[in-house]
């Protein structure tokens, strides 16, 4: 009942669980913000508890009061250290790598002790959808957690609200606090697999350039330069020698190719569009032609590499139809 | 979208090896006491339990079906009954729990299982305090609160080392200590029992009881326990003077003799006496009515009344350690009437018993001589008839006293005591046997007498006409040196006594007295805080008519200050944020407050940098605070002077 009146008003909720909106950088769990309620265990010890003290009263134990009052004393200390477990940790959030949309973005988000002590067994659930992980995190130290949130559409996915729980050390009280740093992962659209289109005649431009290192056929090894692929590296070699060496592979294709959103049917919807593009982007990087992409108002000289297939993706992952 | 199970939560984490070792130990801890009193089959049942349940961790098989589980349950059930002839009452339950505790960890397969058996050896630990509660039990009880305490944390933190969670458990446990101090003292108390208890709940408690016969005392005198412990204001009476006066037997069968029925009469204070005590008593329980007090009681404890024959009677039994004041005086002028009705009863004697006495008692009458007469010659009697005291008296037949006077002539005080009462009712003086202590121990460490069963002591009072009651110790007459030097130093050197009493023990005695110091005040101040003593305490701290609505709102209070401490406590850690980084937020203030605000972004190099080439006229200073932080934080670690010019330069910072 209270759950749908808090769906209801979210602003009752914000108020009531120090709901914020995103933050930037690092967040620290204040106390203020740090909630706690006993767990049905807890319930249960409560219940041992006055069993306990009945039967001290019954049969005037008076070590069976001291046993009884120093448990009770226990459940209060355990409540404290409960939400000192929580109470001041930092959270800060790591760079989420681009995926596509219909996998799961990674989400890396860093619980950072900020204490002497070491802060065991706690839970990091994202709340929307219900990924979770517990770590334990060392004292003066970090603790990485990793949340899988799927990413259904292309854009830019936000983290969320994630909950930190923890029931240590007794298990009889569960502390928990939300915190939604503004994190976001880029959602690439989802590749459809199709064969790329025909070099236009307006994009052969550069066909004289020959022979054009493309990814077809292995050439011979070079000295390593920076914007070299990792996938090109020569790994067996650069074990054999000191030296970083690059695989050479000429490429067949000798022409650049635009990925050009005008060729593609008019019928066809925005999100499938979009979804061809990216299709063609990752087939093109694969078969090594330099290419371009032509979006209305976005143009991407042609290139080829890692960064040039990430500037198209980003280009078509954030396309916004005018 | 299903909720996938909560990761924390007890009913899905499965009870790991390392968190069944440590559950199966630490209810092992707590089940040990009561292995001594289980019978051993059950002992047996119980621990083969929990190595079955390791077997079955061990293999991975599936843990057994319900259906076996009640099956030995019921299997034990049968067993204690057919122990016991019942489930109920004190002993068949503690050592069903105790099989219980196997069962539970039998079908514990997660945390949930685990968290229930581990409050159940909470339980296990109060059962013990049934049968003990001296201070080695509470050290115990603290190894078995720490154990499980440790076994939970164990359980909500399985990835951390054993050694952390043992921290972790002792901090909980010390942190538990103030409020535990509060609530056991400003808890408001209750005296129980709340319900009927089991039969057997007050079984095995030692001391006197309503019958002596030959053979009683000298079996209660083999006994080190204590019976009580008597602390006086000012000085403590010498040892003849240390007569505890407890039950008073009236009629005599032949063999037994029995306290019979007691009037109770409106207590009257005596007068005059040679000397007062003020003193308190702190009494064993011994499941009777009877209060010792040193004769002659002068006033009455609360909840007391006293009976014709001078005994001072609690108005419920003493089941639990009962702490008294009292006043005595030494020998006050005595009543010298009593009815006839009491004088004839202490006259009677059993028809065809003991004729030898019978006719030896004729015989000194025939003169007719006074009462005191007949007393001095049977003081006489015993005084030069060669008796022997001993713990190990010879078996007696039908005609005790007979026998006693005659034939062995070898005895302990009970012996003496109703063999003078037959002789003094037979020569017509009325006489009566009174029983408890005489003697006690002082214990030059906190001069407190205690008194041991083995102080017990039966002597005689005769009704001499115009001087009423008086005492009469024939053990004293026959042996003087018992009631001088007390028990040791009357018996012949040969004889067994308890190991305490020997002599060649004094070392031992000196250890034993500093312990029993500690023990008295254990038993006044932890065992003996009752609802009495604590209204007591709360006046002495000027607390008065405290009822529960008072104790419980101080205690509340006391409770809410101490938890908020303990929170400022733990958070003061963690409050005190970095010095360097505290004077560098400091510094960002004060270039803020010039316009230059650091973007989320920026470092400290980029933005010391752009302030400097904003803020021209403070370049120097800016650029060295930035120098001097990125060294201290970035660098090898912060030291003190650094800190300490890194702060004093961000104060001194004026912005041009």
């Amino acid at each position: 009942m209270i759950n749908a009146l808090l769906e209801k008003n979210p602003r009752l909720a914000n108020w009531l669980y120090g709901f914020t909106p995103p933050e930037q950088g690092t967040v620290t769990l204040v106390h203020r913000r740090v909630y706690i309620v006993p767990t049905q265990l807890g319930a249960l010890f409560v219940l041992t508890l006055t069993i306990l003290l009945v039967g001290s009263i019954n049969y005037s134990l008076s070590l069976g009061f001291a046993l009884t009052f120093l448990l009770a004393g226990m459940g209060i200390a355990g409540m404290v250290h409960t939400a000192r477990n929580l109470a001041r940790m930092a959270v800060s959030v790591g760079r989420a790598e681009p995926v596509f949309a219909g996998e799961a973005a990674q989400f890396r988000l860093y619980l950072d002790a900020r204490a002497g002590f070491d802060r065991p067994a706690i839970l990091a659930r994202h709340l929307r959808s219900r990924s979770q992980m517990v770590v334990d995190v060392p004292a003066a130290g970090l603790a990485e957690v990793v949340l899988a949130v799927p990413a259904p559409r292309r854009g830019w996915l936000p983290l969320g609200r994630v909950m930190l729980e923890t029931r240590f050390p007794l298990g009889i009280f569960r502390a928990w606090s939300y915190v939604e740093p503004a994190a976001r992962c880029l959602v690439y659209p989802r590749p459809e697999r199709s064969a790329l289109p025909a070099p236009a005649a307006e994009s052969a431009r550069g066909a004289l350039r020959s022979p054009t290192p493309g990814n077809d056929d292995y050439a011979g090894l070079r000295t390593y330069q920076l914007s070299d692929s990792p996938r090109h590296v020569a790994w067996k070699a650069v074990a054999r020698s000191e030296d970083m060496l690059t695989k050479q592979f000429t490429g067949e294709a000798s022409a650049e190719l635009w990925l050009d959103w005008a060729r593609l049917a008019p019928q066809l919807p925005l999100e499938q569009r979009l979804s061809r593009l990216a299709g063609w982007v990752l087939e093109a990087e694969r078969s090594g032609v330099h290419y371009g992409l032509r979006l209305p108002g976005v143009e991407i000289a042609p290139g080829r590499g890692d960064a040039q297939r990430a500037a198209c993706l980003q280009a078509l992952a954030l396309y916004e139809d005018r | 979208m299903k909720a996938p199970p909560h990761p924390l939560s007890p009913e899905v984490r499965p009870l790991t090896l390392r968190d069944l070792a440590w559950l199966t130990a630490s209810l092992a801890v707590v089940i040990a006491p009561h292995m001594l009193r289980a019978p051993w089959w059950l002992t047996l049942l119980t621990l083969c339990l929990y190595g079955w349940r390791f077997y079955f961790m061990l293999t991975r098989a599936p843990l057994p079906s319900r259906w076996l589980v009640v099956a030995v349950a019921f299997i034990g059930m049968l067993g204690v009954w057919m122990e016991y002839r019942t489930l109920f009452g004190r002993q068949p339950g503690v050592i069903l729990l105790m099989l219980f505790s196997g069962l539970k960890l039998l079908e514990s397969r997660h945390h949930r299982d685990g968290a229930v058996a581990a409050f159940l050896g909470y339980f296990l630990i109060v059962t013990n305090l049934l049968y003990t509660q001296s201070i080695p039990t509470a050290l115990a009880m603290c190894v078995g609160v720490f154990m499980i305490t440790a076994t939970l944390v164990g359980f909500s933190a399985p990835q951390r080392a054993p050694r952390a969670n043992l921290r972790t458990a002792a901090l909980l446990l010390a942190h538990a200590a103030p409020a535990a101090l509060a609530l056991f003292v400003l808890f408001p108390r209750v005296q129980g029992p709340l319900w009927g208890l089991p039969q057997d709940a007050y079984a095995g408690m030692t001391g006197l009881s309503e019958t002596m016969s030959p053979g009683t005392l000298s079996q209660l005198a083999l006994s080190d326990a204590i019976a009580f412990r008597a602390e006086f204001e000012g000085d403590s009476p010498p040892q003849p003077l240390r007569y505890w006066r407890g039950p008073v037997l009236w009629d005599f069968d032949g063999r037994t003799w029995t306290a019979g029925i007691g009037y109770l009469v409106g207590f009257q204070p005596p007068q005059d006496g040679r000397a007062t005590y003020h003193y308190s008593v702190v009494l064993e329980p011994h499941n009777h009515y009877w209060l010792f007090a040193l004769e002659t009681a002068a006033g009455l404890p609360e909840r007391s009344r006293m009976t014709q024959d001078g005994q001072v009677l609690s108005l419920s039994p003493v089941r639990n350690r009962l702490r008294y004041d009292m006043v005595s005086v030494i020998d006050p002028a005595r009543d010298p009437r009593e009815s006839r009705g009491t004088l004839g009863r202490a006259l009677r004697l059993p028809a065809d018993y003991n004729r030898r006495t019978l006719a030896l008692a004729a015989e000194w009458r025939a003169p007719g001589g006074t009462d005191v007469d007949l007393l001095n010659r049977g003081l006489a009697f015993l005084r030069q008839g060669r008796f022997t005291y001993t713990l190990e008296p010879p078996i007696l037949g039908a005609d005790s006293v007979d026998e006693f006077f005659f034939d062995t002539k070898a005895g302990f005080c009970e012996h003496f005591a109703s063999a003078f009462a037959v002789l003094m009712r037979a020569a017509g003086v009325p006489a009566r046997v009174v029983t408890g202590y005489q003697g006690g121990d002082l214990n030059p460490v906190d001069r407190i007498i205690t008194v041991r069963q083995s102080d017990a002591h039966a002597w005689t009072e005769v009704f001499l006409a115009g001087r009423g009651w008086v005492r009469i110790d024939p053990t004293a007459a026959a042996m003087p040196q018992r009631v001088d030097a007390g028990l040791a130093r009357a018996l012949p050197q040969n004889q067994a006594l308890p190991l305490l009493m020997r002599p060649q023990m004094e070392w031992l005695r000196s250890v034993r007295y500093r312990w029993e110091a500690v023990a008295h005040k254990w038993n006044v101040w932890v065992l003996g805080y009752n609802p009495e003593r604590q209204r007591e305490l709360m006046l002495s701290l000027g607390m008065r008519d405290a009822d529960w609505q008072k104790l419980t709102a101080v205690l509340f209070t006391f409770l809410g200050a101490m938890t908020i401490v303990l929170l400022a406590w733990s958070l003061r850690r963690l409050a005190r944020p970095d010095p360097v980084q505290k004077a560098w937020q400091a510094f960002c203030r004060k270039l803020a407050a010039r316009g230059v605000v650091r973007s989320p972004h920026e470092g400290p190099r980029d933005y010391s940098t752009r302030a400097a080439r904003a803020l021209p006229g403070s370049r120097r200073p800016i650029l060295r605070i930035a120098a001097l932080y990125i060294a201290l934080r970035y660098g090898g670690g912060a030291s003190k002077p650094g800190t300490a010019r890194l702060k004093r330069l961000v104060r001194q910072l004026e912005l041009a």
